[in-house]
């Protein structure tokens, strides 16, 4: 197989695979801090600093994939 | 797309590509280098101007910016800047108070630091991406990246410093019987002395690992989420110019939130990194 070809799959890899991750990753987030809302709606303020936190870590790492599988589907292939 | 000539990985390239100022290897004078490869073999000796400069250049705007409004405070009703400017001390106020337990007077203004500055400089990535490097084209200079925390040197750099930050208070709090204690007597532990001595070496592994990939981390994901920014909006530069929009205002408007996110997240985590340096409890 050409290594053109190959540069192309390992993009698909990382932005689909990344992307699973994050998926799996947030979706848990957001159903804890909906439980934990509900429950005690007194700390909406508190909590919503907290999990954007924690999304703004869970987010990086497939954004980090998604730029480097744009550069190099983009730029190296 | 503002030059016709270069193809498409040309152009990503290029805006990739820092303004580079070293010693060329070949006849050892050291100069602006003029193609990416120049810059390339320059190796460890060459300094990226654009980046130091857009930082500094920030740098000097915040401080500037705060102390002009400092030293205007009215106790009156106050104008719009300094409203901003008093949001923006209290709520990292109130973060390092929540986050950061201990006496420090070097915490807090340092965090505002942190904050205001990588928020500045990441506010240059929703600058158009032609823009300012077609201006310096136009005066002769080839390269120029304007968005300093998308240059790794950049972000490594400054969570290094956090971290040998993070090691001077440790080594100064804890003492260096502390902080060894610390690195190798966790997480396993025993009673016995004998199984104690076996497991150093695996806790020094296991903490020293964890140790190590806190800088790391931290520089690398600012760095990755803004260069992963600057190359979508670079992509987007290359769709005609008339389809742009439909792109591109979307994900700057998207972008917004990573920009505010990532510097509160640099400066959350430096002040976490911090108060662990100050922890002097039951290790």
């Amino acid at each position: 197989m050409e290594s053109s070809g190959l540069i192309y799959i390992a993009g698909a890899l990382m932005m689909g695979l990344g992307a699973l991750g994050a998926a799996i990753g947030i979706g848990n987030l957001g159903g804890k801090y909906m439980e934990g809302i509900a429950r005690q709606p007194e700390l909406i303020p508190m909590l919503r600093t907290q999990m954007f936190i924690v999304l703004g870590l869970v987010d990086a790492v497939p954004m980090i994939s998604v730029g480097i599988a744009f550069y190099l589907l983009f730029a190296v292939a | 797309m503002a030059t016709g000539a270069q193809t498409g990985s040309e152009y990503i390239k290029h805006h990739l590509t820092n303004l580079t100022f070293g010693k060329d290897p070949t006849d050892g004078v050291w100069k602006f280098a003029h193609t990416a490869q120049e810059a390339q073999d320059m190796g460890f000796y060459a300094i990226h101007v654009d980046s130091m400069g857009w930082a500094i250049g920030l740098g000097i705007i915040f401080i500037m910016l705060f102390s002009m409004v400092a030293r205007k405070a009215s106790t009156g009703i106050p104008g719009g800047l300094q409203n901003a400017v008093e949001i923006i001390i209290e709520f990292i106020d109130s973060n390092v108070k929540d986050t950061f337990s201990h006496k420090n007077k070097l915490i807090a203004p340092m965090a505002l630091t942190a904050f205001v500055w990588i928020l500045l400089m990441n506010l240059m990535d929703l600058v158009p991406v032609d823009w300012v490097p077609q201006l310096f084209h136009l005066s002769g200079v080839e390269y120029m990246k304007i968005v300093p925390t998308t240059d790794p040197n950049v972000t490594m750099g400054m969570s290094l410093s956090v971290f040998f930050l993070a090691l001077f208070y440790s080594i100064k709090n804890k003492g260096i019987g502390g902080f060894a204690g610390e690195l190798t007597l966790h997480p396993f532990t025993s009673k016995n002395i004998l199984i104690k001595l076996i497991l150093i070496p695996i806790n020094l592994f296991l903490e020293g690992v964890s140790l190590l990939a806190k800088p790391i981390s931290h520089g690398l994901r600012l760095f990755g989420n803004l260069y992963a920014g600057e190359m979508i909006f670079i992509l987007i530069a290359l769709l005609p110019l008339y389809a742009q929009w439909t792109l591109s205002v979307p994900w700057a408007i998207f972008h917004i939130l990573v920009i505010v996110l990532q510097a509160f997240i640099f400066m959350v985590l430096m002040v976490v990194y911090m108060n662990m340096a100050h922890e002097t409890g039951d290790h």
